[in-house]
C-alpha cells in the first residue's frame, strides 16, 4: 500500500515536471535566472555612499580653499563633477540631479580661518535620497570639522581618539549583509509564484477533474502539487548559494547543516501559502496577483532592506509571522556572526510551525472544494 | 486596413467586459498599490535614533561620566545596559540587544589631561552596514564636538570653523518623502506588467488566440485595444497612491499634476506594451509570470534608483540601469513631487518616456504581426 503510494507520487512528480519543462524556456528561466539575478542585484544592493557628485562654489579662491575642497575629494566619499562661482548653477545643478552635494565657500573663507574669527561654509544636500544624504551629510561636517582643527591649539585627536571596531563585517561591506537576503528573496518568489499556479492551472484549463477522478487521494495530489516545486526551490537554492560564496566571497562562518536545515524549513511556508492562493483562485491572473500580495509585505516586513527594529511596535509584532524575517536572522547570522543553533532555536521555531500550519490549512481548502 | 476607433472601441469593451468577469483580480489591481503606499509609509523607516548602546566604564572618573553624558544627551543613543565586564559585549550584541557598545578604558582620565590622546572604545554591530555607518557617524560626532569642545577651551571662538548643512526638498530628511514618490513608479511598471503579463498567455493557453487572429482587425487596434483597459486602471491607481501619499503622510506635492498624469500615461503605455510582449513571448501563463517578475519587478525594485543609489553600483550595472525605464520615471516622480520641477529639467526623461511607449508598442505589435495575420 506504502509502495503504490510512493508510485503514485513519483508519477505525479514526473508529470508535474514534464509539464513544466515541456517549454525549455522555462528551465533556463528557472535554474539561470536566479544565478544572474543574485549577481546582477548582489552588486546592486549596497547602501555605500562613494564618489557622490559634488558641486562646488568657491567664493574664496585661495590656496586654503582648495585644500578644503581637496580634503573632501580625498576622502574618497566625494568626487567634484564641476565648479562655479554662480550660485544660480549649483541650483540648477541640484535641480537636474547632477550633483548631490554642494559646497559653498565664502569669500573671506581663509581669512576668518586664519585670523580665528570663525568661519564657516555651507553644505547643501539633495534630501531626495534621505539615506544618501543622511550619511554624505555626517562625512561632509566631518572632513570640515577636522580641518578646522587644523588652527587650533591643540589638535582635537590629540585629546580624544576613537577607535571604531565594526563586528561581524568589519569593513562594514552592504553586500556581505545584503546578499544573503536576496538569496531568501529570490528563492521565496520561484517557490510562491510556481506553487500558487499549480492548482488554479489546471483548474482553468479543466484537468482539474480528471486528476479528481484517478486514483490519487487528495494527499497524494496536493505532496505532487508543491513536492516539485520544493525540489526546484532546493536546488535553486543550492545553485545560488554556491554563486553567493564563490563570486562574491561572502564569509560562512557558521554551520552548513544548520543552513541546509533552515532553507528546508524556510521553504515549507512559501509551498503553503503559494498552494493556499492556488487552491482559492480561479484564475492564473487572480493567483499571479494574490501572490504578490503576499510577497509584498513578506519582502518589506522582513528587514531585508529596513531594520525590524525602526519599524513601530505593532508591525514589528507582524514581522513575526513572516517566514522571511526568521530566514533572514538565521541566513544573516550564519553566514556574518557564525551563529549557532543555540541562538537560533526560535526563529527556526517558528519556521517549523509556520510550514506545516499553512500547508494544513492550504490541504483542508482543497479537500472542501471536492 | 486603415485604423477604425470603432473596431478599437470594441476590442476594449471586450477586454474590459472579460477583467470585469474576473472581479477578484480587478480588486487586486486596486488593492495592491493602496496596500503597499500603506506599508511603505506606515511601517517603511531608514531614520536610525534611539540606537540601543552598551556602555562599560573601566575609568569611573568625572571625566568619563561627562564624555557618557555627551553622549545620553545628543538624543541619538539609548543607554539600555551598564556594563561592568568587557566579555558581557559579546553575547548582547549576539542576540541584536545592542547596536552599539562604548568602552572607555582605565587610563582616561589621566590621558584626557596629558600628551598622548585619551581613547574611547566604539564596537559597533556591522551586519547592517548601512545602519552601522549611521550609528558610526553619529558617535564620531559626538566625540569629535566634545575633544573640540576640550581642545579650544580659552580659545576666542569656540569653534574655528562650522559646516552649516542644509538639505533641500526633503528638509527633514524623512525617508517617507524619498520613498512615496519612487513608489509610484515602482507600482506603475509593477501593476501594468502584471496585468498584461497574462493577456495574451491566457489567449494562447484557452485556445481564444486563433479566434482574435481570424478577426478582421488590424493588429494595432489589437493592441490598443487590450491596452485601453488596463491603462485606465493604471491611471487611477497613479492617482489614488498620490493622494494617499499626500493627504495621509504628508508627501509634499510641489510640481504640476498635469504634467505628472501627462508623463505617467506615457510610461504606462510602454510598461503595458512590455507586459504584453511577455505575454505574446511566453504563450504560456506560467512562463509568463516569471518572465514578467525577471522583466519588470525586480530591476524597478533595485535598479531604478528607487532604494540603492545607482551612483555608487559599479560601472557595467550602471550601463545596465539605462535599460531601466522606471530610473527615469523616477526622476519625473521624484522631480514633480519633491523638487517641483517641470518641464525645463524633466523634457530629457519627458522624451526618453515617449520612446519608452513607443517601443512598448512597436514590440507588443510586432510581436502579433509574427503569431497571427
Amino acid at each position: 500500500m506504502g509502495n503504490a503510494m510512493v508510485e503514485r507520487v513519483l508519477e505525479m512528480l514526473r508529470k508535474e515536471f514534464r509539464q513544466l519543462f515541456r517549454d525549455p524556456r522555462m528551465r533556463r528561466v528557472i535554474f539561470v535566472a536566479p544565478m544572474i539575478q543574485l549577481i546582477v542585484f548582489g552588486y546592486a544592493v549596497s547602501t555605500d555612499i562613494r564618489n557622490t557628485p559634488t558641486y562646488v562654489v568657491d567664493h574664496d579662491r585661495s590656496q586654503v580653499s582648495r585644500e578644503l575642497v581637496d580634503a573632501f575629494v580625498a576622502s574618497g566619499y566625494f568626487q567634484v563633477v564641476d565648479a562655479s562661482e554662480r550660485p544660480g548653477d549649483l541650483v540648477r545643478a541640484l535641480d537636474h540631479g547632477d550633483a548631490i552635494v554642494g559646497l559653498v565657500i565664502p569669500k573671506d573663507f581663509s581669512r576668518d580661518l586664519e585670523t580665528g574669527q570663525g568661519a564657516s561654509v555651507q553644505i547643501l544636500l539633495d534630501g531626495t535620497n534621505s539615506n544618501t544624504a543622511l550619511v554624505a551629510r555626517g562625512y561632509a561636517e566631518r572632513i570640515v570639522a577636522s580641518f578646522g582643527a587644523r588652527s587650533a591649539e591643540r589638535d582635537p585627536a590629540s585629546v580624544l581618539a576613537l577607535e571604531e571596531r565594526a563586528w561581524f563585517n568589519p569593513d562594514l561591506a552592504s553586500r556581505n549583509y545584503n546578499v544573503p537576503a536576496v538569496i531568501g528573496v529570490i528563492i521565496m518568489l520561484v517557490a510562491l509564484l510556481l506553487t500558487s499556479l499549480a492548482v488554479v492551472r489546471e483548474r482553468e484549463i479543466g484537468t482539474l477533474e480528471q486528476l479528481r477522478v484517478s486514483p490519487l487521494t487528495p494527499g497524494e495530489l496536493i505532496a505532487g502539487k508543491t513536492l516539485p516545486f520544493g525540489i526546484i526551490g532546493l536546488a535553486d537554492l543550492t545553485v545560488i548559494t554556491v554563486v553567493a560564496l564563490l563570486w562574491f566571497g561572502i564569509p560562512l562562518r557558521g554551520s552548513l547543516l544548520l543552513l541546509v536545515l533552515s532553507s528546508v524549513l524556510y521553504l515549507l511556508p512559501a509551498l503553503g501559502a503559494g498552494l493556499l492562493i492556488s487552491t482559492v483562485s480561479n484564475t492564473q491572473q487572480e493567483a499571479f496577483m494574490a501572490s504578490f500580495l503576499v510577497f509584498m509585505p513578506v519582502i518589506l516586513l522582513s528587514g531585508f532592506m529596513f531594520p525590524v527594529a525602526s519599524m513601530p511596535e505593532p508591525f514589528q509584532w507582524l514581522t513575526l509571522l513572516n517566514p522571511l524575517r526568521h530566514f533572514l536572522e538565521i541566513i544573516r547570522g550564519v553566514f556574518l556572526k557564525g551563529t549557532g543553533i543555540e541562538h537560533l532555536w526560535p526563529q527556526l521555531l517558528w519556521l517549523a510551525a509556520m510550514g506545516p500550519a499553512l500547508l494544513w490549512l492550504a490541504a483542508r481548502r482543497f479537500r472542501r472544494a471536492d | 486596413m486603415t485604423l477604425s476607433p470603432t473596431r478599437f472601441w470594441a476590442i476594449a469593451r471586450k477586454e474590459a467586459i472579460q477583467l470585469r468577469r474576473d472581479p477578484r483580480s480587478l480588486a487586486l489591481g486596486f488593492l495592491l498599490p493602496v496596500l503597499l503606499v500603506i506599508l511603505f509609509g506606515y511601517a517603511i523607516t531608514w531614520d536610525v535614533d534611539d540606537i540601543p548602546t552598551a556602555v562599560l566604564d573601566q575609568s569611573r572618573t568625572r571625566a568619563s561620566r561627562e564624555l557618557i553624558d555627551a553622549f545620553r544627551s545628543s538624543g541619538y543613543f539609548t543607554v539600555v545596559e551598564t556594563l561592568e565586564r568587557p566579555d558581557a559585549i559579546g553575547p548582547l550584541m549576539e542576540r541584536g540587544r545592542i547596536l552599539l557598545a562604548l568602552v572607555v578604558p582605565p587610563d582616561f582620565a589621566e590621558d584626557m589631561g596629558g600628551e598622548s590622546p585619551a581613547s574611547l572604545q566604539a564596537l559597533v554591530d556591522g551586519s547592517d552596514a548601512n545602519t552601522a555607518s549611521i550609528v558610526l557617524g553619529y558617535t564620531r560626532a559626538v566625540a569629535l564636538s566634545y575633544s573640540t569642545a576640550i581642545a579650544v577651551e580659552g580659545q576666542r571662538v569656540a569653534l574655528p570653523l562650522t559646516g552649516e548643512s542644509r538639505v533641500w526638498y526633503n528638509e527633514d530628511l524623512s525617508s517617507r518623502n524619498m520613498i512615496v514618490p519612487g513608489l509610484v513608479a515602482v507600482i506603475m511598471m509593477v501593476i501594468a506588467a502584471m496585468l498584461t503579463s497574462l493577456t495574451i498567455a491566457r489567449e494562447w493557453e484557452r485556445g481564444t488566440m486563433e479566434q482574435l487572429a481570424a478577426t478582421p482587425v488590424h493588429r494595432l487596434e489589437v493592441v490598443l485595444g487590450k491596452l485601453a483597459p488596463y491603462l485606465v486602471i493604471g491611471l487611477i491607481d497613479v492617482v489614488v497612491v498620490t493622494l494617499t501619499g499626500v493627504l495621509l503622510f504628508g508627501v509634499p506635492f510641489r510640481g504640476n499634476a498635469v504634467l505628472l498624469m501627462i508623463l505617467a500615461t506615457a510610461f504606462l503605455i510602454g510598461a503595458l506594451g512590455l507586459g504584453m510582449f511577455i505575454s505574446a513571448v511566453a504563450k504560456s501563463q506560467v512562463l509568463a509570470t516569471q518572465l514578467a517578475m525577471i522583466a519588470t519587478f525586480l530591476p524597478a525594485f533595485l535598479l531604478s534608483g528607487f532604494m540603492f543609489a545607482i551612483e555608487v553600483m559599479p560601472a557595467p550595472l550602471q550601463a545596465v540601469t539605462y535599460l531601466v525605464p522606471a530610473r527615469y520615471f523616477l526622476v519625473v516622480t521624484r522631480g514633480i513631487f519633491l523638487k517641483g520641477v517641470g518641464v525645463e529639467v524633466l523634457r530629457v526623461q519627458g522624451l526618453l518616456m515617449i520612446v519608452f511607449a513607443v517601443v512598448g508598442l512597436a514590440l507588443a505589435t510586432r510581436i502579433f504581426r509574427k503569431r497571427i495575420g
